[in-house]
């Protein structure tokens, strides 16, 4: 019986105690917070600063965050989202349901960063990945004419499936519609997001993944193993860069606006290299880590403004439909 | 007097139902952008929904013939036991047969890795045969029972004077069998279609992209990937339309569900004695047999590594999921009752209707429906539970009615004067006459009802918040966060669940027989 008591005491104060300690909810994409991400690191540096606890909150891929944070529009719990990229800033804008931040750093993008409302935390290039044994094409055109099979991301779901529509648009312009009647026999699925995508890939049931030029970082540094690369195309490589924003309704503003500082501090940005496999927004002091310098830079960039990827978004979402029901 | 037996409860549960599934319409048509336009790949969905179902359905039903033919005319060791396994895709959680046939039909799985042997290119089974092969593999047992229900339908004499006769084989099938298809076919292959016209789970994880869409799937789509409740509700009322009308073409010739009992005498058939049938209709149930066996084996086996793999979200999850077919039974049970009494009573089909209405509106448009009724007021997600269990349960409606209305005709048939002689009615009338004597009945439908509750993803795809999940989706996320053993760990587990819930309920009512 007392022991039954002390036991309640404990389990009561500890709640008691935890229940004081303020929640900051992060809405993110699903890799994010798996085992192997950032999540579980990113947690346990912020939290020995903030006296506070940080949830990651796992919820589809990039596009269908956008989705999930409009389906719970006023009421939601979530406090900054965390993973939505250039070409959803001005969907989510849109919503009125971000608001400004005052965060200001030295960003290492390859462009010039200013927004009022979305702060970068990484960047890179999509890339298809493939196995080193084999002949990778150079370009869409290419691939195809191959009989490769690729997975790719829906880009209403999916960040880089919205981000190859964008590559493609970029690249061809009012050809694109031919690009994706072309690939079409070439994609062996479309996944909703890029976990799966990447597991059908590892699992063999795909030549090549849309990813991006960093992907083979994670095989060389994290298990020693050369026998992945990215394919270089000589159209250029669409360019990705990831973005958090705080919500308007957040219960813990203050918190909100820490976190959003201390994800462009070193604190947050050293752990982004070798576990979300991009180039950090911020370089941190000790530099890129060992086995970044093998990978390929793309002689030409390609990114479309926030404007500009919202107006064709609709247009480019409906060819890449109907190029892919034939 | 005892006609009335549901007289009341009935009409008010059918009433209840229909204006559910009305009050969800409504409130689709209300969200729905007219006039409605549809774009290319829009019509590519309906085309793929309505092709896919013809494919699954005419697949199911040709390969189902041989087997049913030889079931039909054989006697083996372990032939009830066949008979009883064809019955299990009928509970068997979509998502735990999905894993199971990636394993043995993916492109790196057990077949592919046979063909290799040989130098054959490995399988692919994302998009419309993959689609097709896992609704094969869930209607096949289902058509082979209803067809082998047929055929035992033909007196053992038939048989024996076309031997007597010494009929060929060809005479045989032309003289007793074919018009015995005849009859058996069309229903097989309605139902089959309009079941396969409203899939979702299956094209959740086996469709292909865009090319492979079905409209449940499109729902789904609108939902998550862009929030766009308009053309969720455009889908919604096109998926309406679409299986309403299928569903009133198979009523007619709908076949009855029946009991598993009753499967076991074997035809004695002077007509097939050669050993050159004898060994087809081996291979035959061999190959059915297998291709029934290795996917769930395959559960089995990944499932025992992965159990020791399986996060604890998983086994929150699998109680959260005991809850909801709990709930979604009871639910069932409470509607089934009153529902079946009623047109067990009366003398129209009116069955046959409420079948029509179960099939006709699809999980993913009653969820959309009462989601947007709901998210004005309140937040849909504390309705997640509620919503699904009801859907759920509005869903195995029809199924439990079909498998109750007999029973309760037959007692009340049986009964019916002797309870006005007694005096009996209300509430002693279910009690003392008819409870104990639909209760192999009532424990069969239950059972159904919370396998396929359990088993269920559809509408919690809808409600779900990220931070907790049936098991179903907890394994269909898992799924795709590629922790595959994990997701086999679940799956078993769930396989567990689906049927020992099923097994549990089953065994409440035959336990009253002995």
């Amino acid at each position: 019986m007392k022991y039954l008591m002390t036991t309640t005491a404990a389990v009561l104060c500890s709640s008691a105690a935890w229940a004081e300690m303020p929640v900051l909810k992060v809405y993110t994409y699903d890799s994010f917070v798996s085992d192997w991400g950032p999540g579980p690191a990113v947690e346990a540096a912020f939290e020995e600063t903030c006296n506070c606890d940080l949830q990651f909150i796992g919820a589809g891929d990039g596009a269908a965050l956008l989705a999930r944070i409009k389906l719970e529009g006023q009421r939601s719990e979530a406090d900054v989202i965390l993973g939505l990229d250039t070409n959803l800033v001005a969907a989510a804008k849109e919503t009125g349901l971000f608001t400004t931040h005052s965060v200001a750093a030295e960003y290492s993008l390859p462009i010039s960063w200013e927004d009022d409302v979305f702060v970068p935390f990484d960047w890179g290039y999509f890339a298809f990945v493939h196995n080193v044994d084999m002949q990778a094409p150079t370009n869409f055109r290419a691939l195809a004419e191959s009989d490769l099979k690729i997975v790719i991301q829906d880009p209403r779901s999916s960040t880089p499936g919205l981000g190859l529509l964008m590559w493609v648009k970029a690249a061809y312009g009012d050809e694109a519609p031919l690009i994706w009647t072309d690939l079409a026999d070439n994609i062996l699925t479309v996944t909703k997001g890029w976990s799966e995508s990447y597991g059908l890939f590892l699992d063999g049931e795909a030549d090549m993944v849309l990813s991006y030029t960093t992907s083979p970082a994670y095989h060389l540094i994290a298990e020693e193993d050369t026998s992945k690369a990215a394919a270089s195309f000589d159209e250029g490589h669409y360019m990705q860069i990831e973005l958090a924003g705080k919500l308007a309704n957040s219960k813990e503003p203050e918190l909100a606006d820490q976190f959003i500082a201390f994800m462009v501090s070193d604190g947050f940005q050293s752990i982004i290299p070798t576990t979300n496999w991009m180039y950090p927004a911020v370089t941190p002091t000790a530099g890129l880590p060992d086995g970044f310098d093998t990978l390929f830079l793309p002689q030409k960039s390609l990114l479309m403004s926030p404007e500009e990827s919202a107006a064709v978004r609709d247009e480019a979402l409906d060819e890449w439909l109907s190029a892919l029901v034939q | 007097m005892v006609k009335r037996a549901g007289a009341i409860g009935g009409p008010i549960v059918s009433g209840a139902v229909f204006a559910l599934i009305l009050a969800a319409l409504v409130a689709v048509m209300s969200k729905a952008n007219w006039p409605i336009s549809f774009g290319v790949s829009d019509w590519a969905v309906v085309r793929f929904t309505i092709w896919q179902a013809i494919l699954s359905a005419s697949l199911s039903v040709v390969f189902a013939i041989p087997v049913a033919r030889a079931l039909a005319r054989r006697q083996f060791q372990g032939r009830s036991a066949l008979v009883t396994l064809l019955g299990a895709p009928f509970i068997l959680p979509v998502i735990v047969a999905v894993l199971g046939i990636l394993t043995v039909f993916g492109r790196t799985g057990w077949s592919s890795q046979l063909l290799g042997i040989f130098g054959l290119p490995p399988l692919s089974i994302y998009g419309l045969q993959g689609v097709v092969l896992a609704h094969v593999f869930f209607n096949m047992p289902l058509a082979t029972r209803l067809i082998l229900q047929g055929w035992q339908s033909i007196p053992t004499e038939q048989f024996r004077l076309v031997g007597q006769l010494g009929l060929p084989p060809y005479e045989v099938f032309k003289t007793l069998e074919w018009p015995l298809l005849k009859q058996v076919l069309p229903g097989a292959l309605a139902l089959i279609f309009v079941i396969c016209l409203t899939s979702f789970a299956v094209a959740l994880t086996l469709g292909g992209g865009p090319k492979s869409t079905t409209i449940e799937l499109a729902i789904y789509q609108a939902f998550r990937f862009d929030f766009d409740l308009g053309r969720a509700a455009i889908l919604s009322i096109l998926q309406l339309v679409l299986a309403g009308t299928s569903a009133m073409l198979a009523l007619w010739i709908l076949p009855p569900i029946v009991l598993q009992s009753g499967f076991d005498r074997p035809l004695v058939r002077w007509d097939a004695r050669g050993n050159f049938p004898r060994i087809l209709d081996a291979i035959y149930i061999g190959v059915a047999t297998i291709f029934l066996i290795l996917p769930l084996s395959a559960v089995v086996v990944y499932g025992l590594i992965g159990l020791v793999k399986v996060p604890s979200t998983v086994w929150f999850a699998a109680w959260t999921s005991t809850w909801l077919a709990v709930i979604s039974t009871g639910l069932l049970i409470i509607m089934a009752l009153p529902v079946s009494a009623w047109l067990g009573g009366s003398k129209k089909g009116g069955a046959e209707t409420l079948t029509l209405l179960g099939l006709a509106a699809s999980p993913l448009m009653v969820g959309t429906g009462w989601f947007i009724i709901i998210y004005p007021l309140a937040d849909p997600q504390y309705f997640a539970l509620l919503v699904t269990a009801l859907v759920n349960a509005i869903m195995a409606l029809p199924f439990a009615v079909r498998v109750l209305v007999p029973g309760m005709r037959q007692s009340l048939v049986d009964y019916g004067r002797l309870n006005i002689s007694l005096g009996l009615h209300g509430f002693l009338v279910w009690r003392i006459v008819l409870l104990p004597r639909i209760r192999t009945r009532l424990g069969f439908a239950a059972g159904l009802a919370a396998a396929m509750s359990v088993g269920d993803l559809g509408v919690i795809t809808l409600f779900a918040n990220p931070e907790w999940a049936t098991l179903p989706l907890q394994m269909y996320r898992l799924m795709g966060s590629y922790q595959t053993t994990a997701a086999s760990g679940a799956a078993l587990i769930l396989l567990v669940l689906a049927l020992g819930l099923f097994w549990i309920c089953d065994y409440w009512g035959r336990y009253a027989e002995s």
